[in-house]
């Protein structure tokens, strides 16, 4: 450890307390960005002597670190960055302020992983899925899937832990030097229709997908039917969850298949992950104004796809959507969710972009109100029983401050 | 009853990746709310391009798919349904694939169907991201347009093609301040939002054309409302952009 790195730990540290104590804010980012100033090698230097897990994809990196977390905490401390600080200064402020902890679980922002895989060397990498998100940012989808295949070739070492259902997951995970490949289900497929490889159609059946070029569903080690999950050793478990949906299966398959290096048993790692509940106010169960509600976060098509497949039927619904730059600029893909399930059940528009919220659910033939409050939003939603908040990720972010979460 | 008029939405799984596959369901619920019978046909790749379907609905999508997809609508029935007369609608890299050449994955210039007298290469500066305001250059529209570009092409358009807006605020073609192009029953734009909800009058232009008569008038109260606020949202946004150069003029040639 370098003397340039211990002040640099060191004024994070202080910045983090200042900015803490003065009440910006949970001083996490700012903390990290003091450290990588005085030291750019930070990210680096504090990950000497770990062992790191990443965890990266377009939807479930917080649940599913959460999920190896737990499963890791039944061996030993595991240092991981929470309240999605998932950008090098929060992951530089995670490492510095745990000196201890030998194993890590690291979420990272999908761009961001060659840059994090160099600096921290991690011994396995778990690649979740990847679709359309925040387009006016990344543009394509495509583009992020090379990005991984680039990077994860240049580290041979690294174990690629991958979703084997994904195409784009599975072209970008071909490039590590060894893979796990876990078939964790792909409800939504629209954004592979042609091979990332060659560009041709990729051809799907029961047996999975393939291309003329070549690139095929590798065979899974792990795989998931229904709720139950089954090892490389052909042992099966039925994964009985705190959390609700079937992606969240496929999630914690992910994670055992991850744990499972470190020699963590698949049944010791499900029974760990059933005391996960909310994970950062995610899949939380409260009351608001004495009336039951329920936080779902959902920031892209495939997550809104999800998330509404584990709204309860007949259930009130709130539909709260920003555009800010962590959002996305760009509502459109509103029309990529199929918000037509919703028929027949009262539903409330709101966030920055209610507007386009309400022209979507008009033409998806769903009767809804508009309300801008968000708290009003809750208060006026007709209907009974537990209220379904599905909401993108700033106005999830409201939401929790709302019902007092954060 | 007669049969239901038919839209058809090209290839959603190549060029859907933008939400342009809800112009199509705008299409059919503009219809139903006026009691005429409508159908969507989702067009896959396996599939034949119907012949002879009342619209036809292209969107945006990555560079690959857009080349996977102009090799498939080669020499086919979207040709002929243009050809007969039959509106067109197309969005961003339906656009491009509709007109003499495009670029495609790799920066290689690719033939396209033709169907547009224009040319798409690069635009000289960063990829065109934002909201697009446009005022319609077309007999029977009326109405300030406005929409999400995100495109890092530049169109040229030839003589025989007629711009379909003039750029108020954003990118558009990025070629002599205008957006899109119309040319017989073919309509194109760089307009995501989707267009048609966004525009709802621009939907009923393309609806007219395909029922041939005049429609009744809809209540849109909750597009309007989105109109209003977006539009607000760019004169804001032009304000403070204008304040920015004031406080500090863009360098020399930049």
């Amino acid at each position: 450890m370098t003397a340039r790195f211990t002040l640099a730990r060191a004024a994070g540290a202080t910045a983090a307390g200042l900015s803490k104590l003065t009440g910006r804010g949970g001083g996490t980012t700012i903390g990290g960005r003091i450290t990588l100033l005085v030291d750019p090698h930070a990210l680096e230097q504090a990950a000497l002597g770990r062992e790191i897990a990443l965890v990266s994809g377009t939807n479930g990196k917080t649940t599913t670190r959460s999920l190896l977390v737990a499963a890791l905490r039944t061996r030993e401390p595991v240092v991981s960055n929470s309240g999605g600080a998932n950008l090098p200064t929060g992951l530089t402020a995670a490492l510095a302020t745990d000196r201890t902890s030998r194993l890590g679980v690291l979420e990272v922002d999908e761009p961001y992983l060659p840059r994090v895989a160099a600096a921290v060397h991690p011994k396995a990498a778990v690649l979740l899925n990847l679709s359309r998100d925040q387009l006016d940012r990344y543009a394509e989808v495509r583009r992020l899937a090379g990005i991984w295949h680039d990077a994860l070739t240049a580290s041979p070492e690294i174990t690629a832990v991958a979703n084997c259902d994904d195409p784009l997951v599975t072209w970008a995970a071909t490039g590590a030097g060894k893979q796990i490949w876990v078939s964790a289900g792909q409800r939504w497929q629209s954004d592979s229709t042609a091979c990332p490889v060659c560009g041709d159609v990729l051809v799907r059946d029961a047996d999975g997908w393939r291309s003329g070029c070549g690139l095929a569903r590798p065979t899974p080690e792990w795989s998931v039917t229904g709720r139950t999950v089954t090892d490389p050793a052909g042992t099966s478990y039925d994964v009985e969850l705190s959390l609700p949906g079937d992606v969240n299966v496929g999630n914690a398959a992910l994670a055992a298949a991850a744990a499972s290096l470190w020699g963590v048993q698949a049944r010791d790692a499900f029974d760990a992950m059933r005391t996960i509940g909310a994970v950062e106010g995610r899949y939380l169960q409260t009351t608001y104004d004495g009336r039951p509600v329920r936080l779902l976060l959902a920031k892209n098509p495939a997550g809104w796809s999800e998330a509404l497949a584990m709204t309860q039927p007949d259930a009130p619904v709130v539909v709260a959507v920003n555009a800010r730059a962590q959002d996305g600029r760009d509502p459109s893909w509103l029309w990529d969710v199929p918000f037509e399930v919703l028929r027949g059940r009262p539903a409330v528009a709101t966030g920055e972009r209610s507007r386009d919220v309400a022209v979507r659910l008009r033409y998806a033939g769903v009767e809804h109100i508009r309300v801008d409050d968000e708290a009003e939003a809750i208060r006026a939603a007709q209907g009974h029983g537990q209220l379904e908040v599905l909401a993108n990720y700033t106005a999830f972010q409201t939401y929790r401050r709302v019902v007092g979460d954060a | 009853m007669p049969d239901p008029l038919r839209i058809a939405l090209i290839y959603p799984s190549l060029l859907g990746t933008y939400g342009d596959g809800g112009n199509a369901s705008v299409l059919a619920q503009r219809l139903r709310w006026r009691g005429i019978a409508a159908e969507t046909i989702d067009v896959g790749m396996d599939d034949a391009v119907p012949e002879q379907a009342d619209v036809y609905v292209l969107g945006g999508g990555e560079d690959v798919a857009q080349t996977l997809a102009v090799s498939k609508l080669a020499n086919g029935a979207l040709g002929r349904a243009a050809e007969a007369g039959r509106p067109v609608f197309a969005v961003c890299a339906g656009f491009q694939i509709l007109g003499e050449t495009f670029l495609d994955g790799r920066g290689d210039t690719h033939a396209g169907l033709g169907l547009i007298d224009c040319r798409t290469d690069r635009l000289n500066g960063p990829r065109a991201v934002g909201e697009l305001l446009a005022e319609p250059a077309v007999d029977g529209l009326s109405g300030t347009l406005t929409g999400y570009e995100n495109h890092g092409g530049r169109t040229v358009l030839g003589s025989a093609a007629q711009p379909f807006a003039t750029v108020r605020s954003g990118v558009g073609n990025g070629d002599a301040g205008v957006d899109g192009a119309v040319q017989g029953s073919v309509v194109a734009t760089y307009l995501h939002g989707p267009a048609l909800a966004r525009n709802p009058a621009l939907a009923d232009y393309l609806l007219t054309r395909a029922v041939g008569s005049t429609l009744e008038p809809i209540d849109d109260t909750d597009e309007e409302e989105l109109r209003r606020e977006r539009l607000s949202f760019v004169r804001r946004a032009e304000r403070t952009r204008w304040w920015r150069r004031q406080w500090r003029p863009p360098a020399q040639g930049a």
